[in-house]
């Protein structure tokens, strides 16, 4: 394309073509909206909104819709997919309040605390851990931690207190926590780091000259000032730790089971799925059309959280921008 | 860049609340360097007890013994192939409307409508961008382009179904990079080329292309480490074979059409979430794809340097 610029345009004809361009892409993503919705249909169409709730057991619900064939009846798409939903709602809030706490404290660290040497490491490896593959991180959360919790951590006699109910094979709560706070905050150092250098520092040493010691002067005045985008920060990380797919999907267990926190302490190695994980770990029956359908639905539900979380990261940026200070 | 606290008054003398949060502050900092040394040096060792070359120069061949299931040239080749389809279908794509948002932009709500869009596409999960290849991919329209059963059935899975699904993670990447590039030629540029007589496209062509090379080409890289590093979509799309299965016997058109893995699956696949249990594979393939991940962020940071923001963490777009 950018060779066929080569020959003299009107600048008439090079708007309308860099138009059609980017239109291209608004195009694209109605047409997505629009296919994932038809396809989810039918799961809307026999269960209402009620597929969101509790109820039933949802690894037979599904091997039930996997097994039906071309033009299924209606009963068929029957779902309750609420520890799915749980699943998904637990892993994001737990990560991303986890993921918040250490994203400040470790900007506050990389912008005012560390000594020049140590900030030239951490910055680049930063960047590294935000663009390691989630699949590596899957590999050694499953080759690795989830063997070492199964074995080291988890007493046999914390395995036999829930042996009917569920297999505690150390894939879990406690794993899949702790691989997506380390996706998800470097995301958050990245945008946090920003809003603090860009709040000015005669702020910060105002409140020092005033006899406030230097870390308190910087949680109560830089923080402070850079509290839009420490919420941007952590809309667009829970926007990531909701879609990852790849690394829940191979470290959490993959079973459909919501943990109960009434277990006590082995809730936290209970294993459990996100609805992203779901459509990893069923897509080979997605030609089963109520199969199918439900998977398209989770797919619905995840782009419509996504939608809220670009509209809400939208709204928060707005007083940045107000004040000049960058998210 | 600031002097760092702590020179007046010692941490001895402040509350022990306070001391508590600067120890934190410490700790979560340098921990979150110890985690990446370590998952960088665990990759490294695993990578150099089971990479050997005959695995980067064979395929994978069916077998249940380890040393019979062959290595992973096509997995390479695989990802070379996908990386290729995705730039060049999203680099046109990011930098025309890149260059149409910063130059002309009107209508304003239309220019709004695309920037929201593309907000929207780099918010989506890679797995929704998946589902919704497989959907478009198994219209009957489109049947020729990927994989179809011998009884008519389309399956919807291909190199160009794939492909044109990981330029759209590519896409947002690009388009900020290239933007945020365009954004910060000065105005003056532009007016001396109006000036001259230039027209808006000569601008664009001989002006302001030419000073945003650099930011392309990291929006480039951002987009191939996005390709490379994802799973999703060629678990879903590019079928399970990991062989490279052409369609047809035209030459490259079948290769397009045809079924294959990239580095990615290959791991996903060979570790114990999928269905070969060869965590040697996995690992010696994981450490190949974290070394390429490693040389893109060099890339970038190279490229970067010239055009760094005050911390350089975020190089343009790359958080988008």
């Amino acid at each position: 394309m950018l060779k066929r610029l080569g020959s003299p345009w009107s600048d008439h004809r090079a708007e309308r073509l860099l138009g059609a361009v980017s239109l291209l892409v608004g195009v694209v993503v109605v047409v997505m909206v629009v296919f994932v919705a038809i396809h989810a249909w039918p799961t809307f169409q026999h269960n209402g909104l009620g597929w969101l709730g509790s109820g039933g057991n949802l690894s037979t619900q599904i091997s039930a819709m996997g097994a039906t064939n071309a033009h299924p009846p209606p009963s068929a798409y029957h779902l309750n997919a609420w520890p799915l939903v749980y699943g998904t709602l637990l892993i994001t809030a737990v990560s991303v309040v986890l993921g918040l706490l250490v994203a400040v404290f470790s900007s506050i660290f990389i912008v005012e605390l560390a000594p020049a040497r140590l900030r030239r490491i951490a910055i680049p490896v930063i960047r590294l851990l935000a663009s390691v593959p989630s699949v590596i991180y899957g590999l050694i959360g499953v080759l690795v931690l989830v063997p070492f919790v199964g074995n080291d951590i988890i007493t046999s006699s914390e395995k036999a207190s829930v042996q009917n109910v569920v297999q505690l094979t150390g894939a879990g709560l406690i794993v899949t926590v702790a691989i997506l706070t380390v996706m998800i905050t470097p995301i958050m150092i990245a945008l946090i780091c920003e809003a603090l250098v860009s709040v000015p520092s005669s702020w910060r040493e105002g409140a020092i000259a005033l006899g406030v010691n230097p870390l308190r002067a910087i949680l109560a005045v830089t923080i402070r000032a850079a509290r839009p985008a420490i919420v941007a920060a952590a809309v667009l990380a829970t926007a990531r730790a909701l879609g990852e797919a790849i690394m829940i999907s191979m470290v959490s267990g993959g079973s459909l089971f919501s943990p109960k926190p009434i277990d006590g302490l082995v809730f936290l190695f209970e294993p459990l799925s996100t609805l992203a994980a779901t459509i990893v770990n069923y897509h080979d029956g997605i030609s089963a059309p109520a199969l199918g359908s439900s998977l398209y639905a989770f797919a619905l539900l995840l782009l419509f959280s996504a939608f809220v979380l670009s509209v809400a990261g939208y709204l928060i940026k707005l007083p940045l921008r107000k004040y000049q200070v960058r998210g | 860049m600031r002097s760092g606290p702590g020179r007046r008054s010692s941490p001895m003398t402040w509350r022990w609340g306070d001391r508590l949060a600067l120890a934190f502050a410490w700790t979560a900092g340098i921990g979150l360097c110890v985690i990446a040394g370590a998952i960088v040096l665990y990759m490294g060792y695993r990578g150099i007890e089971y990479l050997r070359p005959n695995l980067l120069f064979s395929r994978p061949a069916p077998g249940k013994l380890q040393r019979e299931s062959g290595g992973f040239l096509d997995p390479l080749f695989g990802t070379a192939l996908l990386t290729f389809i995705g730039v060049l279908l999203a680099t046109p794509l990011a930098v025309g409307s890149a260059l149409w948002i910063a130059e002309y932009g009107r209508p304003t709500w239309l220019a709004r409508i695309v920037e929201s869009s593309i907000e929207v596409v780099a918010g989506t999960p890679d797995i929704v961008i998946a589902l919704f290849g497989l959907a478009i991919f198994q219209l009957h329209l489109l049947a020729p382009l990927s994989f179809t059963a011998s009884g008519g059935g389309v399956f919807g899975r291909s190199f160009v179904a794939a492909g044109a699904m990981m330029s759209l993670i590519a896409l947002p990447p690009m388009f900020a990079a290239t933007r945020d590039g365009l954004q910060a030629v000065p105005m003056h540029m532009r007016e001396a080329a109006f000036a001259l007589g230039k027209t808006r496209i000569a601008t664009i062509r001989r002006v302001l292309l030419p000073s945003v090379r650099s930011n392309i080409a990291t929006g480039v890289t951002l987009g191939v480490s996005r390709i490379i590093g994802d799973t999703a979509i060629v678990v879903l799309l590019l079928g399970e074979t990991l062989r490279i299965e052409p369609q047809g016997s035209v030459p490259v058109l079948g290769l397009l059409r045809g079924t294959g893995s990239s580095l990615t699956s290959y791991v996903y696949e060979n570790s114990p979430a999928g269905e070969g249990a060869a965590p040697q594979k996995a690992y010696a393939a994981a450490f190949v794809l974290l070394v390429f991940v490693l040389i893109l962020n060099l890339i970038v940071e190279r490229i970067g340097r010239s055009q760094s923001d005050s911390l350089g963490l975020t190089v343009a777009g790359a958080v988008v």
